[in-house]
């Protein structure tokens, strides 16, 4: 079987370093192309790329084009497309994959209608079917899952972070560095960024904590997080939240768990007045074990959760920590 | 100024899973009897913009675009009492089994006989497909440029200055009019229907267009015009069991939780 012969990986660069998303979609990219042993091409585009390259190519890219200029520095749609067209036009990959961040929610989908293709995206799994690329991905507020083929060339997907096993980097490795000067018409750039603030916080902690405190509309108050907070300093946490908590301003937007916020995968994720809705799930699902506590016996999340309590998160939280603290001594 | 919001009728996003089922065979979700229909929630934010675009400019002609079944009026209806000045129903069996390509060539193409269209809202995503590309899509193929996961919009002259929420932080972005911008939650509580708006709303002109009125026909949309094959559709099954933890008085519960985790080797 000789489908796919080449993937190409967009990759994103967050301070300096490729996204610890993009080692996870080279790992999925080598496992596609376990049976054809095709090719896979990554791209970076961006200013001051130094060691970008070889550290793509240490992590499992056979080839790395990188595009770098000053006027790169930044993503914004109009400046990348032109040259990701370009590159991508000389590879003629199979598939593309992006990562399904804000970076690759706004990428993904312009790429994908200006190579007039399809585009399938916060998918969770992806494998080759009767020489045809599969991927799943939640749907249905993450009631339900959709497995979708496509029809048009290249297929372009994001995945969702935590579902795949990152590519280990490996110094001898081989691959081909290939640098490329811009095709961008400054002139074709009609947005600016006048502003970008970066949230000065736990955002990034919460994607690679082992133990997560995650708090819901049940908490009633920004309170119940002072609590979900001193629970997850003793256990060496973060603390998230569900929308419902972020919307009501009970906790900052980077804390989001779920469909419209973040994907997570810890070790011990506690949903603490927590519905369990399909939305919140699609973001927490993957954690390896989650202890609930609810007030309503019948909420979904008692559906997810190897540990629950029927209970005030108000009055348990207090007597967990009580007791942790007991114990420590 | 010209406002086009996109908005789609969906199922109720908060439908129990209990009660959520799906027909593996015919690849179709099964919704209970009397299940609810609604906008779209990110799309009521994109009303919400557009109203608040105009309370603030003073003048905006508001219009809304649907592309769905008969049934898509209540929405409209909804959208109308909200202050939409106009709505226009996209309705024909041509459209039916498309795709996320087809949906946004279609409304593209409506924009684009509707004309002199200066700002095209819509939600980040739908909350039944949860896909998000529609609203890009569309200013792909008009050409515009177009800016996501806005929290607010306003207009400075002819540029527009948007707010965009980012996860780990936020940027402030200028685009110039003609735009698309689509909407995230951010945007906050949506208004509820007035009684005056709700009592105007039943004499705003609500116009239906077929495939043909927009220009397009199979195999651009429908079926033939789709580029992803739905190979499954389901439930995924919950494999885990849950423990409940017994205890008459918090401190009970917490000092058995406890043990049990720390039994288990998990604190």
């Amino acid at each position: 079987m000789t489908y796919p012969s080449d993937l190409f990986v967009a990759v994103e660069v967050i301070d300096g370093r490729p996204a610890a998303l993009v080692y996870e979609m080279l790992g999925l990219a080598r496992g596609l192309l376990e049976e054809s042993g095709g090719v896979i091409h990554a791209c970076v585009l961006g200013s001051g790329l130094d060691g970008l390259a070889e550290d793509l190519i240490a992590h499992g890219a056979d080839k790395a084009y990188v595009v770098d200029a000053p006027f790169l520095a930044a993503y914004q749609a109009d400046l990348w497309l032109p040259d990701l067209v370009a590159v991508i036009g000389k590879v003629e990959p199979d598939a593309v994959i992006v990562g399904h961040t804000p970076f690759g929610a706004d990428l993904a989908p312009r790429l994908a209608f200006r190579l007039g293709t399809v585009v399938a995206t916060g998918c969770n799994r992806a494998s080759v079917e009767g020489g045809k690329l599969h991927v799943t991905r939640p749907c249905y507020g993450g009631k339900a899952e959709e497995v979708v083929s496509f029809l048009t060339s290249p297929a372009v997907f994001t995945v969702k972070p935590k579902c795949f096993s990152p590519s280990p980097a490996k110094d001898n490795r081989g691959g081909e560095i290939v640098r490329l000067e811009s095709v961008l018409d400054p002139a074709s750039v009609r947005t600016r960024v006048r502003e970008a603030r970066r949230e000065v916080g736990d955002g990034a902690r919460l994607e690679t904590a082992s133990t997560v405190i995650a708090g819901g509309g049940g908490m009633k108050g920004p309170r119940g997080f002072e609590l979900a907070g001193r629970l997850a300093d003793l256990l060496g946490g973060a603390v998230g939240a569900s929308r419902v908590a972020c919307d009501l301003g009970w906790c900052p937007p980077s804390r989001q768990i779920g469909l419209s916020g973040k994907t997570i995968a810890p070790e011990l994720y506690f949903a603490i007045g927590i519905s369990g809705a399909g939305q919140h799930m699609a973001g927490c699902g993957n954690a390896k074990t989650i202890i609930a506590i609810n007030t309503d016996l019948h909420a979904p999340i008692f559906r997810y959760a190897r540990y629950g309590i029927v209970g005030d998160c108000h009055e348990v939280m207090p007597a967990l920590i009580e007791k942790i603290e007991a114990r420590r001594k | 100024m010209k406002i086009v919001v996109c908005v789609k009728e969906i199922p109720d996003p908060d439908l129990a899973a209990s009660i959520f089922s799906v027909d593996e065979k015919a690849r179709k979700v099964i919704l209970p009897p009397g299940t609810r229909h609604v906008m779209s929630p990110f799309d009521a934010q994109a009303v919400e913009v557009a109203l608040r675009i105009r309370d603030a400019s003073g003048e905006a002609a508001i219009t809304l675009l649907c592309l769905g079944a008969e049934t898509a009026r209540s929405i409209i209806k909804h959208g109308l009492a909200l202050g939409a000045d106009e709505a226009i129903l996209l309705c024909d069996p041509a459209f039916d089994d498309g795709d996320s390509f087809t949906t946004a060539r279609s409304l593209a193409a409506a924009i684009a006989k509707i004309g002199h269209v200066d700002l095209v809202l819509t939600g980040r995503q739908a909350a039944d497909g949860d896909l998000g590309v529609v609203g890009c899509g569309i200013g792909e193929l008009l050409n515009l440029p177009t800016v996501t996961f806005a929290a607010s919009v306003t207009v400075a002259g002819k540029t527009l200055v948007i707010e965009r929420a980012l996860g780990d932080g936020s940027e402030t972005v200028e685009a110039p009019m003609p735009a698309v911008v689509t909407i995230s939650h951010e945007v906050g509580s949506v208004r509820h229907p007035s009684l005056r708006e709700t009592m105007k709303a039943a004499r705003k002109p609500v116009t239906m267009w077929t495939a043909k009125d927009i220009g397009l026909a199979p195999p651009d949309i429908g079926a033939r015009g789709a580029r992803r094959v739905l190979e499954r559709l389901y439930v995924p099954v919950s494999d885990v069991e849950c423990e409940f933890i017994r205890g008459e008085t918090p401190g009970e519960l917490a000092a058995n939780l406890v043990d049990r985790l720390s039994n288990a080797s998990l604190i």
